[in-house]
């Protein structure tokens, strides 16, 4: 089972930011991570439907499903290491 | 790829053209570049999204996100929010023509970038700036050139790879890291060589924002900064005050208070975010914006600010309306408020204007 996974899924709280703090808490959290652990990034800007794939693509991370609750955007990335990030 | 042992330098990508020029120019020079963007509060990239009405039909992209993406550089976002407000409250070197402390900005990000570590691991060898002399009046000058390189401590570790032929060496052309013959001479107002060497590199689209990237450069928002500082008594700020500045038309009909009024659907549906901290009014019995209330506005400022919202509410021919007022604390009323004329409403009201 990939770490990360639903049991442990750890998730980074942006929701009341606007763009680009959301994409620089999940850029802050990858340090803290290690190469192919997930985590939600939870966020209500719609701009992180444009900012995290691009963020994602530049740095090899991988964006695993997006879901919106609600006016709350859950995205699920997989980390490609804190050297990446 | 990056070659191995092959020198590293940080490039300050704002989002516009010279900054992707250079860092362009830089890597083709096999130097292992990676991006920089300071995320102050001000910046014209922030926040966009959030505000613009949902059913534009072309998405706002970060540009500095998308530079990096077509450079095939990494890019790291770094908050400098806090630490950035000493730089607009007390510039050494000043404020150009609006509140922009443009010299300060420069030196402090220049400073800022050349203490950070790369995606590698390691401190970079040199920063890159895409600065052309005498491109803008108060910070990219000649004269400024070499404050920012002391200043900002990275001294000859400063390259601006447009307008390196009108500078000293540096030392990664001394290094032999950088070969200068392929570095440029630009000077001046002019963006034709820009223009020029973009069509070489073959970018076809890049944003060239009239401003620059930071709204301090605006006059209006520079304006309604400083009605705040007076509003308050105070010369200071947080993140949602400059955010808010962004936001709406603002008028103040007077010390007491500020109205914050929504110019369209989604600037309205973005201030709805901010009514557990602000008082807030809609009209009732019309289509029109939410507004809402900086500042302490007693009885009688709330009765003249539901006049001003029936004033930018769907006009009826009985010339009444009903405005809903909700407050801090949860509680809420009903004024019926009769429009103001649009020549009632004096040009001394609003602010930044």
């Amino acid at each position: 089972m990939a770490r990360g996974s639903i049991e442990t899924l750890k998730e980074v709280d942006a929701t009341g930011t606007l763009c680009p703090m959301p994409l620089i808490r999940a850029q802050d959290f990858v340090r803290s991570i290690e190469p192919g652990d997930r985590f939600a990034l939870l966020a209500n800007d719609p701009g992180v439907y444009q900012d995290i794939p691009a963020w994602c693509r530049m740095h090899g991370h991988e964006i695993i499903s997006t879901a919106e609750n609600g006016h709350v955007i859950r995205m699920v990335i997989q980390s490609a290491g804190a050297g990446s990030s | 790829m990056p070659i191995a042992n092959a020198p590293k330098a940080i490039a300050l990508i704002s989002g516009g053209l010279d900054s992707m020029l250079a860092a362009k120019v830089v890597a083709n020079q096999g130097v292992d570049v990676e991006g920089v963007n300071f995320y102050t509060g001000f910046c014209v990239e922030g926040h966009t999204h959030a505000i613009r009405r949902r059913d534009q039909a072309k998405p706002k992209r970060n540009n500095a996100l998308w530079v990096a993406e077509q450079l095939g550089i990494k890019l790291h976002i770094v908050d400098v929010v806090e630490e950035y407000k000493d730089v607009v409250l007390n510039p050494k070197h000043g404020y150009g023509k609006n509140l922009n402390p443009c010299l300060d900005c420069k030196i402090f990000m220049v400073g800022k970038a050349m203490e950070m570590v790369g995606f590698h691991g390691n401190p970079f060898d040199f920063a890159i700036t895409g600065e052309v002399i005498g491109q803008r009046p108060k910070s990219q000058r000649k004269e400024t050139m070499p404050i920012i390189a002391r200043e900002s401590q990275a001294n000859d570790r400063l390259l601006r790879p447009l307008c390196a032929k009108n500078l000293p060496e540096t030392l990664p052309e001394r290094e032999g890291w950088i070969n200068r013959e392929e570095l440029f001479g630009m000077s001046g107002r002019s963006r034709k060589p820009q223009m020029e060497l973009a069509k070489q590199f073959g970018f076809k689209d890049y944003a060239q924002p009239a401003g620059g990237c930071c709204f301090l450069t605006d006059e209006g928002y520079s304006n309604k900064l400083g009605d705040l500082w007076t509003a308050r008594s105070k010369r200071d700020y947080e993140l949602d005050d400059i955010v808010l500045l962004k936001v709406g038309r603002h008028i103040r009909p007077n010390p007491r208070f500020k109205m914050m009024i929504a110019r369209d659907e989604g600037e309205s549906r973005f201030l709805e975010g901010y009514r557990k901290a602000y008082v807030s009014l809609r009209a009732a019995d019309r289509r029109g914006p939410l507004a809402l209330i900086d500042g302490e506005a007693n009885a009688t400022d709330i009765k003249l600010a539901a006049r001003v919202v029936a004033r930018y509410s769907k006009q009826q021919s009985d010339g009444q309306s009903i405005v809903n007022v909700n407050y801090v604390d949860g509680t809420a009323e009903s004024v019926s408020a009769v429009p103001f004329e649009p020549y009632e409403i004096p040009d001394a009201w609003h602010v930044g204007a």
